[in-house]
């Protein structure tokens, strides 16, 4: 018997949703396997990867705490991405943004009142905006790779951050360690009342939906989609190529330095030499496990978030090594791509005298 | 379905099981910044974790998160361990310290001991080693078995415990050729094996013939091991990576304090306090020196008995870089100083990253 994959005349909305819970299934059974193989009980490993995360209040809010970035990032890359601007520098505008929503606290610590943190807000916008502008504008004008030029820029961002902590905006009274001052409470993002989670979760889930309308219901929208899928038709219709390519980087951009700001004011109160665990680049797969679609984004950064919770759980309650949880992550994302391709293909199994047999409903 | 949900409730009976078995008295937990595998820092407290685990056996159960990065991250695991019952968490970073302050603010009842940081809580210990002890000790090597005169110096990040350690290498090294020379490269990175060999690398092309580190990898020793150049372990004893170039190491032995403070626990005596012990304690401890001559290893031994008898390594005459005096003749520099030092010796060719 052989299996074929024989090219569907159409995109199979089943298989669209069916993919990622065929991905989950596989990726539990190829967890099983090798927490088996490596000595633990592999239903208790399962269950302390997958599903006590969502048992406890202050785990399931760390897993929102950790999705949030994610999420708001990958927001803003979907734009990039449904036009067709490759913007692969999400982590340094999410450090840029970061640093000037804190230039706020940092040079001006007496500034304190009820206008510091929206402020700080919208600094961290400008900042990440104007970062992803440069890529942009040399896109533009110059006709540059925009693929190049976003990611080397994410390595200016992080030693520009790495300077300023070690240099001029190091903590007076910290023994020269690298780090900034403490910011006060007028500049730290609180908590929603009576939860532990921060107001960074609520403004990330409001972006999504407005950005679902636009991307939906506008004709911002359709200039979005068309200029991506057909930028010679997008032309007939009257769209300009460059300013969408503006218009998608400041938008990346500004979302990644909000949640650069949020991240630095909610979760950490001060600056780091390093403020990220890798967000920026994370987004890039919550952006396409979520499909580009703002709604697909936030259960997509769930998850992944769900897997780095997860992850730390198997490691303290039964010893697992922390590359046994990556590589469990990474089967995770090796999965959900392969099972793709039953979108676009279906399976067939042929039997030995070469007749059609059934297709395969997995 | 329905057998998935028989799956979950005997993975939940598994668990339970599993938690009730091991009763022990005492749950310490442990944060690594890098993998118990990097033979150094990280290492040396899993081995201090692992000697805990066999003195007290089934009295103790203990846990430990690796590679958690200073950040957010670093939060998240601390409060987990906190939650999962642990009575004694060791965090074993300096960038763990706002982190387990703010942790340690919402467990009360849960003990907190900070490694290299400086501010404590009623519940928050810290905990460090007098590592420039060590180094003195191998800074008079260096100049002993140096034949061009200068050593190099892979440093991490600008901070007193780092700044202290060059000075009292160059001290030491003072003390035997006073023209003695020594060369610093900062990597900005305690783990970074490949920048790590590059400043070894770039240090013995420019003259160096003697390697001293302050990172946590082996790839400076194994360079000098390739290009018949000499060096010192860190945190560890790194004999096995470069045989023939390693003369000592300066080893971290966690184990004792981790004992004492765990015994503390179980007594209902742990209080919150700042230790800095090294070598008359046992905390800090020299490997066995190798490759050097009979006379230098009797000086090198002489120099840690005294420094283990309460002799202090920052004893003036002490000069700055820039020329004014730090300590006059037999004035000791107290522990404030040492541990807030951000100035170089006389005699270091860099200029102090500011």
């Amino acid at each position: 018997m052989r299996v074929e994959l024989v090219k569907r005349k159409e995109h199979s909305r089943k298989m669209a949703l069916l993919s990622p819970l065929i991905a989950v299934g596989l990726t539990a059974i190829a967890a099983g396997i090798i927490f088996s193989i490596s000595g633990h009980n592999p239903l208790s490993g399962l269950y302390k990867f997958f599903i006590e995360p969502l048992t406890q209040e202050w785990s399931f809010n760390a897993t929102i705490a950790k999705a949030t970035p994610l999420i708001l990032i990958a927001c803003g890359l979907s734009v990039c991405y449904l036009s067709n601007n490759w913007n692969i520098g999400a982590e340094g505008q999410f450090i840029v943004g970061a640093l000037f929503g804190s230039a706020l606290p940092i040079l001006m610590p007496d500034f304190e009142n009820a206008a510091t943190l929206p402020l700080m807000m919208v600094f961290g916008v400008i900042g990440g905006a104007l970062w992803a502008l440069i890529p942009a504008v040399l896109k533009t004008r110059f006709n540059t790779n925009e693929i190049l030029t976003s990611l080397m820029l994410v390595y200016v961002a992080s030693l520009l951050l790495d300077y300023l902590v070690r240099g001029p905006w190091r903590d007076p009274g910290g023994y020269n360690f690298p780090e900034s001052a403490m910011f006060s409470d007028a500049a730290t993002l609180s908590t929603i009342p009576g939860t532990s989670l921060s107001f960074a979760a609520p403004i990330t889930v409001t972006v999504a939906i407005v950005l679902a309308v636009i991307l939906g219901k506008t004709l911002k929208g359709f200039e979005i989609r068309v200029m991506g899928e057909s930028p010679r038709a997008g032309s007939f219709a009257g769209f300009s190529a460059k300013k969408l390519t503006l218009f998608s980087f400041a938008t990346a951009g500004g979302l990644a330095g909000l949640a650069g700001t949020m991240e630095v004011s909610g979760a950490l109160n001060q600056l780091l030499p390093t403020i990220s665990p890798g967000y920026g680049f994370t987004a890039i797969i919550v952006a396409f496990l979520g499909r580009l679609n703002p709604f697909g984004i936030i259960v997509a950064g769930f998850v992944l978030a769900l897997s780095y919770i997860g992850g730390e759980a198997v490691q303290s309650a039964m010893g697992v090594s922390n590359k046994i949880a990556s590589v469990i992550q990474g089967l995770l994302l090796f999965f959900v791509l392969a099972c793709d391709t039953l979108i676009l293909y279906r399976i067939r199994f042929v039997g030995r005298r070469g007749s059609a047999g059934e297709a395969s409903h997995v | 379905m329905k057998s998935l949900l028989k799956a979950t409730v005997a993975a939940v009976a598994f668990a339970a099981a599993g938690s009730a078995a091991n009763a022990a008295d005492v749950k310490a937990c442990y944060i690594y910044v890098g993998p118990v595998g990097d033979f150094g820092w990280s290492y040396q407290h899993d081995q201090g974790r692992l000697e805990a685990e066999k003195h007290f056996g089934d009295k103790l159960e203990t846990a430990y998160l690796e590679s958690v990065p200073e950040g957010p991250d670093a939060e998240r695991a601390i409060e987990r361990f906190a939650r999962e019952g642990c009575n004694i968490i060791f965090t074993t970073s300096f960038g763990y310290m706002n982190p387990t302050i703010k942790v340690a603010k919402k467990f009360p009842d849960v003990k907190f001991e900070h490694a290299t940081g400086y501010k404590t809580a009623d519940n928050v210990a810290t905990y460090n080693s007098k590592f420039h002890e060590g180094r003195y000790i191998i800074g008079q090597i260096a100049a002993k078995q140096s034949k061009t005169g200068v050593a190099g110096y892979i440093a991490s990040f600008p901070i007193p415990e780092v700044v202290s350690g060059i000075n009292a290498f160059l001290l030491g090294a003072q003390s035997v050729n006073p023209d003695f020379n020594l060369k610093v490269v900062w990597v900005n990175s305690w783990f970074d094996p490949g920048k790590e060999a590059d400043a070894a690398k770039a240090l013995i092309d420019q003259g160096a013939d003697v390697i001293s580190q302050h990172t946590d990898s082996t790839a400076p020793l194994q360079v000098a091991q390739e290009r018949g150049a000499h060096g010192f372990g860190q945190a560890s004893d790194m004999i096995q990576f470069a045989p023939e170039a390693q003369y000592t190491a300066i080893v971290d032995d966690w184990g004792p304090y981790y004992i004492e403070r765990i015994q503390e626990v179980m007594d209902g005596t742990w209080e919150s306090k700042s230790t800095w012990a090294g070598l008359s304690e046992g905390h800090v401890v020299m490997a066995p020196y190798t490759n050097l001559p009979d006379d230098v290893v009797a000086m090198a031994k002489e120099t840690e008995a005294k420094i283990a008898g309460g002799w202090e390594p920052f004893t003036g005459p002490i000069t700055k870089q820039d020329g004014t005096v730090a300590a006059e003749e037999g004035v000791t520099l107290d522990d404030g100083a040492i541990l807030g030092m951000n100035w170089y010796v006389k005699g270091i060719d860099d200029k102090l990253p500011q």
